[in-house]
C-alpha cells in the first residue's frame, strides 16, 4: 500500500461508519422514546391507533400524546427491586438468563409462556443497566415476576433442586442465613419453608439476607404485563 | 547540527548518530527483550489462571453444587473472570509482546525507551489483576466483555496508551521502504482498540446510554474486540510467520489488500447479530446480518492467501512448531468465520442463538484461531529473544496434541450439543405446545457439557506443558544445557 494517509483515513473511516450507524443514530432516535400509555391520543384528545397519526394539514406523521388519567409504561422499579437488580448483576445471572421476548413464530418464546407480547425498545428506556442477555441456559426472565410466588423464588435461589430437580442453576445459599431458632423469640417471621430433604436440621431455620430479599423483589418486578402503543398482547 | 536532541528525535528508534539505517533484526530483538519477556511471562501466567477459572466454571455447568457455597466462585463470576483473564490477561499480553516486536522487525527499528514499555506493562497487569479481583468480589459491571469495574479503567487506559504508542513509533520511524500487510493490520488494531474501549466506557459505564442503545454499544464493542483487535493481530502474525518460516513469499499482494479493506469495512457492523430477534430496530439487525454475510469476502480472500502459501510445503510446516500452530489457527479462522456468517442468518440464528452453540463458536474464534496463532508466534519469538532453543520438544508435542485435539473436541461438543439444544428449545407440536419441557432440554445438554469439561481438561494439560517449557527456557540454569539449532518436531527427511 503506497499511500499512508489513505491507509489512516480508511482505518478511521471504517470504524467511524459503524459507530455512527449502529450507535449514534440509535442513540439520537431512542432519546425520543418516553413512557407511554397503552393508547395514545391526538392533539384533540381523540384516541389513535399506534404511536403516530397523520397530520391533517400536511403529509407528515405526528407523535401521539399520552392519554390523560392513564398510567404510562414502563414504570420505575421500586427501591428494593433496584437494589435487587444490582445483586442480579453482581451474581452474573445475565450469563444464563435473557430478558427479552422474541416475536411469535421466532423461536418458542410464546409457546413456553415467557410473555404475551414481544419485547420492544420502549420496555427498557428507564433501565440504568440493560441486560438483554445472550444465553438461555435458563429460561427467559422478562416476565418471571408473573410466574412464581416469592416463596418459590426463595426456595429456588436457596437450592434450585428444591423446585427444579436436575437443574443446572447454581445454588445461592450464601444469600441466606442458616441459624438456630431463637429459644426466646421463636422462629424468625421471614424464615422460609424448606422441604425436609433440604432442611438444615431440627431447630434450625433459613432466613433470607437483605440481598436475597432485594433480589426476589427484583424478580417479582420483572414483568412486561402492559401494552404499549406500538405493541399489543397477542391473543 | 544541534547538540541537544529534541524530544521527538529521542523517541526515534533509529536516532543514534551515524548508525547505518539498516538496524539488524537481532538488534530489534535485543531492544525488545525485557519488555517482551515480561509480556510473555504475564501472558502465560494469565493463561494458566484463565484455564483454572474455565475448568471450575465448566464443572459447575454439570455439577452446580461444586464449590457452590463460595460467593466469590459462583458461576456468574468465575466464568466472567475466565473471559476477562483470557482476553485482557492472556490475549492482550500476547499481542503486546508480539505486535511491537513484529512492527520493529518489519520496520527495522529498534524500540527505544524500553523502560516505558516495561513499566506500562507492569501497570497493565496490575490493572487486570485488580479488575479480575473486583469481578470475583462482586464489583462487576453487567456488560459482556466489559465487566472489569470502573475503578481500573484509568489504569488500564493509560497503560494501554503507553504500550500502543510504541507500535506507532516503530512504524513512524520505519527504515524499510515497503510497508508489509502485517503492518497495516497491527497499525489498524492498535488504533481501533482504544477507540472501541473509550466509546464503550463512556456510553456504558460512565454516562450510560438509554435503553437498548446499551445493548447495541455492548455488541458493537465486544464483537469488535474480537474482530478489530484479536483478529487483525492474529491474521497479521500469520501473514508474517507463514512466509517467513516456509521461506516463500505470500501468495498474492493484491488479495491481501482486498482482505484487509473488506475486513475493515464489514467486521465492525457484524456485532449486532448478537441481538437478532431482540428489541432493537430491525434495520440495524438487517445491516448486521448483511455485514456478517459479507465477511465471507475477507475470510475467503485471506484463506486463499494463507493456505496457498502453505500448499506443497506440508512436511516442512509439520516439522516447525510455529507453522503447525499458525496454520491450525489460520484454517480455523476460515472455518470459524464461515460458521459465524452462517449464524447471522435468521433461520440459523433461530436455532443457535442463546445456546451453547454460540459458546462453542466463541472458543472456535478466540482459541482455535487466535490463541493457536499466538502459540505459534511465541514458539518463533522466544528463541530469538532469549538466544536459546526450546528445552523440550516432547513438551511441545504434548502442548500441540492436547490443545489441538482438545479444542476440536470442545468446539464439536458445544456446537453439536448446542444445535440439539436449539432444536429442542424451538420444537413445537402440532397443537402449539412445546415438545420438550425446559428441564428436559437442560438435562439433554448435560452429557455434552461433560465432554466439554473433558476437552477443557485436555487443554489444561497442554497449557501446563507449554508453561513448563516457557519458564524452563527463561530459567538461567538451562543456559548450560542449551542446544543449538531450532527445535523441530519431526526428523528432517533426506529430500529436504
Ligand atoms: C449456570 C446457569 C444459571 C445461572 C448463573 C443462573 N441460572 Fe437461573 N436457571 C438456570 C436454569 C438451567 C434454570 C431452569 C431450571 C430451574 O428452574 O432451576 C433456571 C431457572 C431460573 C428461574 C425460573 C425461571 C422459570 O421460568 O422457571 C429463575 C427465576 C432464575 N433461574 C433466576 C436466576 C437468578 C436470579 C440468577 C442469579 C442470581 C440465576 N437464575 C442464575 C440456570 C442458571
Amino acid at each position: 500500500m503506497k499511500s499512508l494517509p489513505l491507509l489512516f483515513l480508511g482505518i478511521f473511516a471504517t470504524l467511524a461508519f459503524s459507530w455512527v450507524g449502529i450507535i449514534l443514530t440509535n442513540h439520537i432516535q431512542m432519546r425520543e422514546l418516553l413512557p407511554a400509555t397503552p393508547e395514545l391520543v391526538d392533539a384533540e384528545g381523540n384516541p389513535i391507533a399506534g404511536p403516530t397519526y397523520p397530520d391533517p394539514n400536511s403529509r407528515r406523521q405526528l407523535f401521539g400524546r399520552n392519554a390523560p388519567d392513564e398510567n404510562a409504561y414502563p414504570q420505575q422499579l421500586p427501591g428494593a427491586a433496584k437494589r435487587g437488580k444490582l445483586v442480579y448483576e453482581q451474581m452474573g445471572c445475565l450469563y444464563c438468563h435473557s430478558q427479552q421476548v422474541r416475536r411469535e413464530g421466532f423461536g418458542s418464546d410464546f409457546e413456553r409462556g415467557w410473555g404475551d407480547r414481544q419485547s420492544v425498545a420502549r420496555d427498557y428506556i428507564l433501565q440504568e443497566r440493560v441486560m438483554l442477555g445472550t444465553m438461555r441456559t435458563g429460561p427467559d426472565l422478562a416476565n418471571v415476576g408473573l410466574r412464581y410466588s416469592e416463596l418459590w423464588q426463595h426456595q429456588h435461589l436457596y437450592n434450585p433442586q428444591i423446585t427444579s430437580p436436575g437443574s443446572t442453576m447454581p445454588p445461592y445459599a450464601f444469600l441466606y442465613e442458616v441459624r438456630r431458632i431463637s429459644e426466646n423469640r421463636g422462629p424468625h417471621p421471614d424464615a422460609i419453608e424448606i422441604p425436609s430433604a433440604f432442611h438444615p436440621g431440627e431447630g434450625y431455620e433459613v432466613v433470607p439476607t437483605q440481598r436475597a430479599r432485594d433480589l426476589v423483589a427484583y424478580l417479582m418486578n420483572l414483568r412486561q404485563d402492559y401494552e404499549l402503543p406500538e405493541m399489543k398482547f397477542s391473543e | 547540527m544541534s547538540a541537544t536532541p529534541s524530544i521527538v528525535s529521542t523517541l526515534s528508534p533509529t536516532q543514534s548518530a551515524g548508525d547505518p539505517i539498516r538496524a539488524k533484526l537481532s538488534e530489534v530483538d535485543e531492544s525488545m527483550r525485557n519488555a517482551a519477556i515480561l509480556f510473555l511471562a504475564s501472558a502465560v501466567l494469565w493463561l494458566m489462571a484463565g484455564t483454572v477459572f474455565a475448568l471450575i466454571a465448566a464443572i459447575k455447568m454439570t455439577n452446580p453444587s461444586f464449590l457452590g457455597d463460595h460467593e466469590w466462585l459462583t458461576f456468574g463470576r468465575i466464568r466472567t473472570a475466565h473471559l476477562n483473564a483470557m482476553i485482557y490477561g492472556w490475549g492482550n499480553n500476547a499481542i503486546f509482546a508480539i505486535a511491537p516486536w513484529l512492527m520493529g522487525r518489519l520496520a527495522r527499528t529498534r524500540i527505544r525507551h524500553i523502560s516505558i514499555l516495561y513499566t506500562a506493562g507492569i501497570f497493565w497487569n496490575i490493572g487486570v489483576t485488580i479488575g479480575i479481583f473486583g469481578i470475583l468480589r462482586g464489583d462487576m459491571i453487567g456488560v459482556e466483555w466489559l465487566e472489569m469495574p470502573a475503578y481500573i479503567t484509568p489504569l488500564i487506559a493509560i497503560s494501554y496508551g503507553l504500550i500502543g504508542v510504541w507500535v506507532i513509533i516503530a512504524f513512524r520511524w520505519r527504515q524499510s521502504g515497503h510497508v508489509y500487510v502485517t503492518q497495516w493490520y497491527l497499525l489498524a488494531a492498535f488504533f481501533w482498540l482504544p477507540w472501541l474501549y473509550t466509546v464503550a466506557q463512556i456510553m456504558l459505564v460512565f454516562e450510560p446510554a438509554s435503553g437498548v442503545v446499551q445493548s447495541l454499544t455492548n455488541w458493537w464493542f465486544a464483537h469488535n474486540v474480537l474482530g478489530l483487535w484479536l483478529t487483525p493481530a492474529a491474521v497479521g502474525a500469520a501473514y508474517y510467520f507463514i512466509p517467513k518460516v516456509l521461506g516463500r513469499p505470500i501468495h498474492s499482494y493484491y488479495l491481501s489488500v482486498v482482505g484487509f479493506w473488506s475486513l475493515a469495512l464489514f467486521y465492525n457492523w457484524a456485532g449486532v447479530h448478537h441481538l437478532i430477534g431482540g428489541p432493537v430496530p430491525a434495520w440495524v439487525i438487517s445491516a448486521g446480518t448483511v455485514a456478517s454475510v459479507m465477511m465471507v469476502i475477507p475470510v475467503i480472500v485471506t484463506a486463499i492467501n494463507h493456505h496457498l502459501t502453505v500448499v506443497g510445503l506440508h512436511n516442512e510446516g509439520w516439522r516447525s512448531p510455529t507453522i503447525r500452530f499458525v496454520v491450525f489457527g489460520a484454517i480455523n479462522y476460515t472455518l470459524a468465520s464461515l460458521f459465524g456468517s452462517a449464524m447471522a442468518l435468521r433461520s440459523v440464528n433461530e436455532v443457535t442463538h442463546f445456546t451453547h452453540f454460540t459458546v462453542g463458536h466463541a472458543h472456535h474464534g478466540v482459541y482455535a484461531f487466535f490463541t493457536m496463532i499466538m502459540f505459534g508466534s511465541i514458539y518463533y519469538m522466544m528463541p530469538r529473544l532469549v538466544k536459546r532453543e526450546w528445552p523440550s520438544a516432547f513438551l511441545i508435542q504434548v502442548h500441540w496434541w492436547m490443545c489441538s485435539l482438545g479444542i476440536v473436541l470442545m468446539v464439536f461438543a458445544l456446537q453439536v450439543g448446542g444445535w440439539i439444544q436449539g432444536l429442542q428449545l424451538n420444537a413445537i407440536d402440532e397443537d402449539g405446545t412445546v415438545k420438550y419441557t425446559f428441564m428436559e432440554v437442560v438435562r439433554n445438554t448435560v452429557p455434552w457439557l461433560w465432554i466439554r469439561s473433558i476437552s477443557g481438561f485436555m487443554i489444561m494439560i497442554g497449557h501446563i506443558a507449554f508453561a513448563i517449557n516457557v519458564f524452563w527456557m527463561l530459567l538461567p540454569v538451562s543456559k548450560s544445557s542449551s542446544k543449538s539449532g531450532p527445535t523441530l518436531l519431526t526428523k528432517e527427511t533426506a529430500e529436504s
